[in-house]
């Protein structure tokens, strides 16, 4: 059943144009990651979906209802986290959760089978304000409110920006127990790492969907081979790897550089090569390609 | 829904660490400290006589003046031009000379000239000054058998509030502009720290109706003006003893629809604005015109007509007139029609200009 679907929307600020005709279809329980660096469209993409900004073209529905002609009917169904920390921060942690719940004309008790295993973690902070919580804590606490009129579709705008690895772990999680009682998430993030724990993502860059797809599929639509180089003086490393003809792309990923070859050269050329640049400790190995492998090749193909 | 919304702000009011205190402490401020040194009474002017005469009359009118506390003599010149020099100096304020011949010319029954001279760089003190210095020497003469007056015999009789006492013009006044600073920028700055905040995308994104969220913003400080109007009241009656003459319900009527007016052009103010900063900058803007428009200083009917005009559209000058009509002529709501149509009439456009303002949607 589908819940989310919009199809070529488009939006733009002036002469800048934010989304350039993007379209897509999210069933019910599913959790769809946007993913895309600052600037791809992301939260404007979010905002259309929530009701608050006015696409300039194209249409969307939410649980089968039109964000600009029925927006009443959305909002009803709707919960959404914005980019920042957007709850009464002078209110109580029970408070805002209270506030949240009867503007949507429901309680705390009648959903908290929902939020019950979230807000276990936040109830020892109950009677604290908002604004003293920590970036997790108050994280949990927006999600918690977001959730507390169980909505149909819950839309994210970048979940754990500005969270600790740990607690962004735990946030997928209770992400995934959220879809699994039917709920569709659509959340969007930064963090090409966070890809795999969505079931569907769609990479995005500069308004447009680059690619959508599984993400261990979006991972096998690599196509080439990607190696993994590593040496002793890793900071000359990128330039000299560079500078072998034959070389298709090379950049620095994680703790090595990720490179590719053209048809013509391969490892063994690149391996002598390094030799001649006096390069010792050279490590030349096979790595899987990752989303964000995928992502540099799409956005450089563009 | 309007319930949960209302107690949302008073809850997040009242756990302000500032506003709280802010609407305690500026009526306490504004009624107990300003009516007396906003105070546009003139005390201890220094004078300067120049007598010509040197007669018993002229002796006792200078005795007199000194007397009242008004003035006080602070020097003797031989002729005007003497007199002048120390007005230059800034060692005397007004100059009053006496013409030779003074008090014979008085008992033959001439009008002697008196000449007064003040000095004007500061005008209140000059027109006040030589207002009192003539009303003092139109008294007539003690101790002279016709009484006649020195000055010709004008009587003149400040009605309503006899003695010109600046307290009693000042009060209606400072709660005017306590009601307009407060009601007027509490509700504008809410909306604006929840568009900073972000909290307003919550709002928006909820089922919560424009209106609903709009009186949600107006009643509270509603009930917060009246508040503070109640702290006025209670204040001007025990500090100042003044009580005012028409009933106190009248004075709540007006009140009440004032507020509203204040506070729905504060919400139209913070419709329009995205930070704190546009919003104070662009209600100070507005509510000082409208004060210094409004007659709450300077009296509307001596300005040139076409600010005359503007002035129409001032809802500051329609409360202002009916706060001192109520407190010092004890007018009735009949008596104030034309003010609580005109007061309604801002009412009912303000609001409803801020619900159509608020955007939910961009």
């Amino acid at each position: 059943m589908v819940r989310v679907s919009f199809s070529e929307l488009a939006k733009s600020y002036g002469s800048q144009q934010a989304l350039k005709g993007v379209s897509l279809t999210v069933g019910a329980g599913e959790l769809f990651g946007i993913i895309g660096p600052d600037g791809a469209g992301k939260t404007t993409l979010l905002r259309i979906l929530a009701s608050l900004l006015l696409p300039d073209s194209g249409s969307a529905q939410v649980c089968g209802y039109d964000v600009v002609r029925q927006y009443g009917e959305v909002r009803r169904r709707l919960g959404y986290m914005p980019g920042c920390f957007s709850l009464y921060q002078d209110l109580t942690v029970e408070e805002n959760l209270q506030f949240f719940a009867r503007l949507f004309g429901t309680t705390v008790q009648r959903n908290y089978d929902l939020i019950a295993d979230i807000y276990g973690q936040l109830a020892p902070f109950k009677d604290r304000r908002a604004g003293k919580l920590s970036g997790g804590m108050k994280q949990k606490l927006a999600l918690c409110c977001a959730l507390v009129h169980r909505p149909e579709v819950l839309l994210l705008d970048e979940p754990t920006t500005g969270v600790d690895a740990v607690s962004r772990q735990e946030f997928w999680q209770m992400l995934d127990r959220i879809t699994a009682q039917g709920i569709t998430v659509v959340a969007s993030t930064p963090y090409m790492d966070e890809a795999a724990r969505c079931h569907r993502i769609a990479l995005m860059q500069s308004g447009r969907f680059l690619l959508v797809d599984e993400p261990h599929q979006v991972a096998a639509s690599f196509p080439f081979v990607m190696w993994g180089v590593r040496a002793a003086a890793m900071h000359r490393l990128l330039n000299d790897v560079r500078s072998l003809q034959g070389v298709q792309s090379a950049y620095s990923f994680g703790d090595s550089l990720h490179v590719t070859f053209a048809p013509s050269c391969g490892p063994g050329q690149l391996r002598s090569h390094l030799a001649q640049c006096g390069h010792t400790e050279v490590e030349i190995a096979r790595v899987p390609p990752g989303v964000e492998d995928v992502f540099i090749y799409l956005d450089y193909e563009g | 829904m309007l319930l949960f919304l209302i107690e949302k702000e008073f809850k997040q009011f009242l756990r302000n660490s500032f506003l709280p205190r802010m609407v305690v402490m500026m009526p306490l401020m504004m009624m107990l400290v300003l009516p007396w040194a906003a105070n546009q009474e003139v005390r201890s002017l220094a004078l300067c006589v120049v007598d010509h005469d040197e007669s018993v009359s002229t002796h006792r009118l200078t005795e007199r003046i000194v007397a009242t506390d008004y003035f006080r003599l602070t020097c003797k010149a031989a002729d005007y031009n003497e007199a002048l020099q120390q007005v230059k100096r800034g060692e005397a304020d007004i100059v009053l000379e006496f013409p030779v011949h003074f008090e014979r010319d008085m008992q033959r029954g001439q009008h002697p000239v008196v000449y007064v001279a003040t000095n004007a760089v500061d005008g209140t003190k000059g027109t006040i000054g030589s207002a009192y210095l003539t009303q003092i020497l139109s008294l007539p003469l003690p101790g002279r058998q016709t009484a006649e007056a020195v000055l010709s015999p004008l009587s003149q009789q400040f009605r309503f509030n006899p003695h010109l006492d600046y307290k009693v013009f000042m009060v209606p006044a400072m709660m005017v502009m306590l009601l307009t600073l407060l009601a007027g920028y509490l509700p504008a700055l809410n909306i604006v720290t929840e568009k900073e905040r972000g909290t307003i995308e919550q709002m928006n994104v909820s089922p919560v109706g424009r209106l609903q969220f709009v009186m949600a913003k107006l009643l509270p400080f509603w009930a917060v003006g009246l508040f503070v109007m109640t702290l006025c009241l209670v204040l001007a009656a025990l500090v100042y003893g003044l009580v005012p003459q028409g009933s106190i319900a009248s004075i709540y009527v007006m009140a009440a629809v004032y507020i509203l007016v204040v506070s729905g052009m504060g919400l139209v103010i913070s419709n329009y604005s995205h930070t704190t900063q546009q919003a104070v900058l662009v209600m100070y803007f507005f509510t000082m015109i409208l004060l210094l428009m409004s007659g709450l200083l300077t009296p509307v009917r001596s300005m040139p007509e076409w600010a005359q005009y503007i002035s129409a559209a001032n809802p500051l000058r329609y409360f202002v007139e009916a706060m001192r009509a109520i407190f010092l002529k004890g007018s009735t709501l009949a008596d104030l029609n034309r003010q609580l149509t005109a007061l309604l009439g801002f009412a009912v456009l303000f609001s409803v200009w801020a619900v159509f303002t608020y955007r939910k949607v961009e």
